[in-house]
């Protein structure tokens, strides 16, 4: 007989306790170990996922703060750019402000200071002129300057006799009004009535003279009517030694005026 | 010729006795039961372990999957009993290349056991999972007339799990004795080999064998989906 019972029932007996010995010692602690890595690892997992997708965050996080960094950046330096040229023209008009106001000045400081010259040298040539006739008159011929003055006065008036058809002739004619005179000294009785007669030898007018006196007029003698006027004095004179001088002048302005607009157009385009 | 080392009695008194197989059976549940005490004593439960460790990790993760494979969803309910079977009997296969050691399922009391304990283990299986009822319902399907069929096929499969074994390890131990007898040492070796490899498969066979007919027992019948076209 191959087949023994009671082996057969011991055998049976022993292979169940080989089972819970086997899962008591074997199967247990080696899946509880497996169960322990894998959970293990699981955590790791998460946690690296978790880290990965901080540093993804952060990743994003900094590369959207670097990117409006740079936006600003770029806002900023085009915003600062913008700025220095605004500020840059804006220097540039009032350097360009002060250089016209300067020249301006310039310009009028050398006027005025021509207008003085002139001023001191009509003064002076007044003075010196009226000086040197009044002691070459008073050397020469005895005869005082004023009346001078006055011979002269009444030679023009008998000389605008020889034109009856002028405009002053006219007007003396013409007029009813008394016909005002004036000079820049007080004329003498005599010469009150010298210039009356010569007016009325020569124009044959029996109006009235008011005599003046006006010292702006400079050693000389005016007469005014129906708004012709006749005139001599020594003002004629200095006015054409004015004209004279102002031309001379003007022409010295225009020299120097030149090379400094020059200089001020080469200015402007190293500036630019 | 001595055909089982049952009939290697160390001490009987009565019915009860003390054979080969018994001994060496226990000399085997020893030696696992040490062995897995010894290496699971200091389990690591990192990331770096033992070589020891690594083994056993191996062939207890390759026995669930083996398990999971079949078709049963919780390989780890039945990983005890299947598990165990495997490898008492490929360690009962290993023993035979030691000098004078009888495996014990060269014993057909001893296949006659084990195969015992799978035809008690299904049913208990199936009625775990599925309940009583059902099971046993189980056996009137399709229809009632296959209910002995059922039974004998039940019955039939559980005496060639146990004929199986015991005719493979008996055949390899007898085949070793007799050309020992007439040839040189040379071919048992070779022999011996290829009983090594026999054993191995019969342990593999023995214990898938007793999976798929635990999962047949306690897998619900369910209407199968519809396949898709080109299938087969």
């Amino acid at each position: 007989m191959l087949i023994d019972w009671f082996t057969v029932g011991a055998q049976a007996l022993n292979f169940l306790i080989l089972v819970w010995l086997l899962k008591r010692f074997l199967y247990k602690p080696i899946m509880t170990a497996i169960d322990t890595r894998e959970a293990r690892i699981r955590k790791e997992r998460a946690d690296a996922d978790a880290i990965k997708a901080d540093a993804e965050t952060a990743r994003d996080t900094f590369q959207k703060m670097t990117a409006d960094f740079e936006q600003a950046r770029a806002g900023l330096l085009q915003q600062a750019t913008d700025d220095a040229t605004a500020e840059r023209q804006r220097l540039m008009a009032e350097a360009h402000s002060a250089a016209d106001a300067l020249a301006a000045q310039r310009a009028k400081a050398l006027q005025t200071e021509a207008q003085a010259l002139a001023t001191s040298i009509t003064d002076r040539a007044w003075d010196e002129v009226f000086a040197v006739a009044r002691k070459t008159l008073n050397d020469l011929a005895d005869v005082r300057l004023e009346d001078r003055i006055c011979d002269t006065f009444v030679h023009r008036i008998q000389a605008s006799g020889d034109q009856p058809d002028s405009a002053l002739s006219t007007a003396i004619r013409g007029t009813s009004e008394p016909i005002p005179v004036r000079s820049a000294f007080d004329l003498s009785p005599e010469q009150h009535a010298a210039i009356r007669s010569a007016l009325h030898d020569t124009f044959s007018t029996d109006a009235e003279l008011t005599f003046e006196t006006a010292p702006r007029l400079i050693a000389g003698i005016e007469l005014t009517a129906g708004g012709q006027k006749l005139a001599w004095s020594i003002s004629d004179y200095l006015s054409s030694l004015k004209a004279s001088v102002g031309e001379t002048f003007s022409a010295r302005d225009a020299s120097q005026a030149g090379p400094t607009a020059d200089a001020d157009r080469t200015q402007e385009k190293v500036s630019a | 010729m001595r055909l089982s080392p049952d009939e290697i009695i160390f001490w009987q008194s009565g019915f009860v006795k003390l054979n080969a197989t018994i001994v060496f059976t226990w000399v085997l549940m020893a030696v696992l039961v040490m062995a897995s005490i010894l290496i699971t004593r200091r389990l690591s439960r990192d990331m770096t372990r033992s070589r020891w460790q690594n083994l056993l990790e191996i062939i207890v993760t390759g026995i669930q999957d083996q398990i999971r494979e079949v078709g049963l969803k919780h390989p780890r309910t039945y990983i005890g009993f299947i598990g165990t079977l495997f490898l008492f009997v490929a360690m009962s296969t290993l023993s035979t290349i030691i000098p004078g050691f009888e495996p014990p399922t060269g014993s057909l009391s001893t296949t006659a056991a084990l195969a015992l304990s799978v035809f008690v283990a299904v049913p208990i299986y199936g009625m775990t999972e599925r309940g009583v009822g059902a099971y046993l319902r189980s056996y009137l399907e399709p229809t009632v007339i296959m209910l002995p069929f059922n039974i004998i096929s039940d019955l039939s499969r559980t005496l060639a799990l146990a004929v199986r074994l015991f005719g493979n390890m008996m055949s390899g131990t007898m085949i070793l004795a007799i050309l020992l007898t007439i040839s040189p040492f040379v071919f048992p070796v070779l022999m011996s080999a290829l009983g090594l490899l026999t054993g191995m498969v019969q342990a593999y066979i023995f214990s898938i064998l007793a999976t798929v007919y635990i999962a047949s027992a306690t897998l619900t019948q369910k209407p199968s989906p519809a396949r898709p076209a080109g299938e087969t």
